[in-house]
């Protein structure tokens, strides 16, 4: 090596390409013993719990689609993202996103990468997108392991929607991929919110637990009786709103709603945090950042952003209320009850009936019919009237409902045993709870018309 | 004439209040090597900052290769080196970290004589561990590494000598010496005044953010008073009555020097000084060893940059 000598020509110095900027981000992550144990880990990891609670007798019921783990491979993954929306994304996109402007704070190395690549755009977009690719692959981990880890424990057989009705292994195959991509949209606003707290807060260890901190309350927010204006202007709805998917018709409207709030939200997170980095100082030793900083330039525009879409929503849909009422309660119970009743059926080796025939109906009250007859509650009571061909008497059936504020709920059976009592079915992998027994259900919270829901509906 | 590798008039930077730099005047050579020197806080890390592009001057004119630094982190080509520490990072090896930087600089790394530099700074045998392990002095001499790999004509180096031991100081006189010796510039800030003297043919002292001497080394030592010299002779008790009749020489007791020693502390300027050889050598005293007891350096930077205390 030999250093060009004196009166070499003078070039002006050209800042490293973004795609150049992009590779160096990418080694420096995954050269990190932290972030190649996360990526073993969540490609491993769920195939591993997915595969052993598949096989125990004893099943997560009270988690969307858990009481199908033993009965279909597609519900494990299901129930993994269910959990990831909670716990898992919050936490990945916190240890990648979180510390990717904080990690050069802790090793003292900004000014080196300045000099090196001299644009702070540069510098902002290469971490980003290089924050960005490890945290998709992450995402495409816990999917495509909890998938692989239910297909090969219990196989690829068909899923019963949150309607009852069955989906054929190919079209749950499809609504799986499709719900995991939509949650794509959330783990994006986190992640750029991990980016705002990583620039705002410096090596100061609030930077990191911002995402965390931030889906922390905004679930808690969502277990609060919230309008459903609001409860559809925050980030984190969309990852309860893929369980529309898994209806027919599906309930897309919330869920389009909450993906287009999700991408709002990353792309104000996203913009605060360029903002706050291109202030910042970085020939001055004592600059890393400042609460008062993060605030005004963070939290005040997220906020701002929260309380434009909760007016949009609030203008566009007639949603202030809970939208949990009573006719959509009775519409969801009746078609579920229809379609899980087939199923029954052919598990007992029963003639089979359709849907059309059973025209099922459900009135459903709230508190004994004394209280207003809307909103989340465990106090729903539906009754469940179907026919028989060629049977004079119409079937009846009870049900208690655990309605939670984002629109799910559980319905317990309540008699007759026969039809709706705790007895063991045999099924083509083995005996199974019958499935009328308990059921999870899904209330779309914007207003719907019936369109599209069979012959089974509420009462007249 | 060639057009100086860094050219700095009036040059000041504050940060909130605090002036940083103050009015800095600065001409460096090309093919020098530049000490800066000053005590905590006098703006030398925040001069390299702005020689390295990190950030532009409040006020005054900076001209780094030719090139007028008009905005931050848009200096001339060509300048590499470090502040504060060299950027590594600890999961990466030695060579990884050079590999990586090699890349976003657009070169392929089996060309871009990673080898040679680590071999250069000494850290061959160590080219394969990760950094995390890296003694202080061997992240210096990487972080030197890393800024010879740019082929830098300005080379800005924040303490260099910082943990080094006394191979890894030997590697990196020898690696600076022989930039120098091929064009490249450059602009060293240290409190070792040892080093700086035994590298620099020009320095800068800063005190509180404005330049107080910048020129030759034998100019600061001649501009300076008088200094304390130790002497070692052959007949110490002949050596003293020599120095007590000698002109411009006065016999310093010493208290770091103990009782009947061999050695004396004379106080003198350079004039009195080689009268006072003259006078031994007449005299049949053989002259053993003539240091200064603090260099002529160290000297200087003390009385430069504690007279604004003075003064207060």
């Amino acid at each position: 090596m030999t250093a060009t000598a004196t009166g070499a020509p003078r070039t002006a110095v050209r800042p490293v390409t973004t795609s150049r900027g992009y590779r160096f981000e990418l080694v420096k992550l995954l050269a990190q013993w932290r972030i190649r144990l996360l990526i073993i880990a969540c490609w491993i990891a769920p195939a591993v719990f997915v595969a052993a609670v598949s096989g125990q007798s004893s099943l997560p019921v009270d988690t969307t689609f858990g009481r199908w783990m033993n009965t279909t491979g597609w519900a494990g993954s299901l129930v993994l993202l269910g959990f990831a929306g909670s716990y898992a994304l919050p936490l990945l996109t916190s240890l990648v996103a979180g510390d990717v402007f904080a990690a050069e704070d802790r090793l003292g190395t900004w000014r080196h990468l300045l000099i090196a690549v001299r644009s702070y755009r540069r510098i902002f977009v290469a971490k980003a997108l290089a924050s960005l690719t490890v945290i998709l692959l992450l995402v495409a981990g816990l999917a495509a392991s909890g998938i692989a880890g239910g297909l090969l424990a219990v196989g690829n057989e068909p899923l019963a929607g949150l309607d009852g009705a069955l989906l054929s292994p190919g079209d749950a195959a499809g609504r799986v991929v499709l719900a995991w991509v939509c949650v794509l949209a959330p783990t994006l606003a986190l992640a750029a919110i991990g980016l705002l707290g990583s620039v705002a807060f410096g090596r100061s260890p609030m930077g990191l637990l911002l995402p965390v901190v931030v889906a922390l309350a905004l679930e808690l927010a969502q277990l609060l009786p919230l309008p459903v204006a609001v409860r559809l202007a925050l980030p984190s709805y969309a990852f309860i709103a893929w369980t529309g998917l898994f209806t027919e018709p599906a309930q897309l409207g919330p869920l389009l709603i909450a993906i287009a709030v999700s991408l709002a939200w990353a792309v104000v997170a996203a913009a605060a945090a360029y903002l706050l980095f291109r202030r910042r100082d970085f020939s001055n030793p004592g600059n890393e950042g400042s609460a008062r900083r993060a605030l005004v330039a963070g939290a005040l525009p997220l906020a701002g952003l929260a309380a434009a879409t909760v007016a949009i929503v609030a203008a566009s849909t007639p949603s202030m209320g809970s939208g949990i009422g009573q006719d959509k309660v009775q519409r969801s119970v009746a078609t579920a009850f229809a379609h899980l009743y087939r199923l029954q059926t052919a598990q007992l080796n029963r003639p089979d009936v359709t849907e059309a025939q059973l025209a099922a109906t459900a009135a459903c009250t709230k508190g004994g019919g004394q209280d207003l007859q809307d909103g989340p509650g465990n106090d729903w009571r539906c009754v469940v009237s179907w026919h028989l061909p060629d049977v004079a008497a119409v079937g009846s059936a009870i049900y208690q409902l655990d309605v939670t504020p984002d629109g799910r709920y559980v319905a317990d059976g309540d008699g007759p045993k026969e039809v709706n009592g705790y007895f063991q079915v045999r099924t083509p992998r083995g005996d199974a709870p019958n499935p009328l027994w308990q059921f999870d259900g899904n209330v779309e919270l914007l207003p719907t018309t019936p369109k599209g829901q069979n012959n089974a509906g509420n009462t007249p | 004439m060639d057009t100086p590798a860094v050219r700095a008039r009036g040059v000041t930077r504050c940060f909130g209040e605090v002036i940083a730099l103050d009015g800095v005047d600065l001409d460096v050579a090309q093919g020098q090597i530049h000490g800066l020197v000053g005590p905590n806080g006098a703006g030398k890390t925040t001069l390299l900052g702005l020689l390295l592009g990190l950030a532009t001057a409040d006020e005054g004119r900076l001209e780094v290769l030719g090139t007028p630094v008009g905005r931050a982190l848009a200096a001339s080509g060509g300048v590499a080196g470090f502040v504060d520490g060299p950027g590594l990072y600890p999961s990466l090896t030695a060579r990884q970290n050079l590999a990586a930087l090699a890349k976003l600089n657009g070169r392929d790394p089996r060309a871009a004589g990673i080898g040679e530099v680590l071999h250069e700074v000494g850290l061959t045998d160590v080219a394969d561990d990760r950094v995390r392990g890296f003694s202080l002095g061997m992240r210096q001499r990487l972080g030197l590494a890393a800024a010879l790999l740019t082929e830098p004509r300005l080379l800005v180096l924040d303490e260099p000598s910082n943990g080094l031991d006394p191979a890894g100081k030997k590697h990196v006189h020898a690696v600076l010496a022989r930039l120098a010796a091929e064009g490249t510039t450059v602009v060293l800030s240290s409190h070792r005044m040892d080093d700086v003297e035994a590298l620099c043919s020009e320095v800068t002292i800063l005190a509180t953010g404005r330049v107080v001497f910048s020129g030759p080394l034998s100019k600061l030592s001649t501009e300076t008073q008088e200094l304390d010299y130790r002497l070692r002779t052959s007949d110490p008790e002949a050596a003293r009555k020599v120095s007590l009749e000698s002109s411009g020489v006065r016999v310093v007791d010493d208290p770091g020097i103990r009782a009947g020693a061999e050695v004396l502390v004379v106080r003198a300027q350079v004039p009195g000084l080689d009268q006072l050889v003259a006078h031994l050598v007449r005299a049949d005293i053989a002259v053993r060893e003539l240091a200064p007891v603090v260099s002529p350096l160290e000297a200087a930077f003390l009385a430069l940059t504690e007279q604004p205390e003075a003064d207060r």
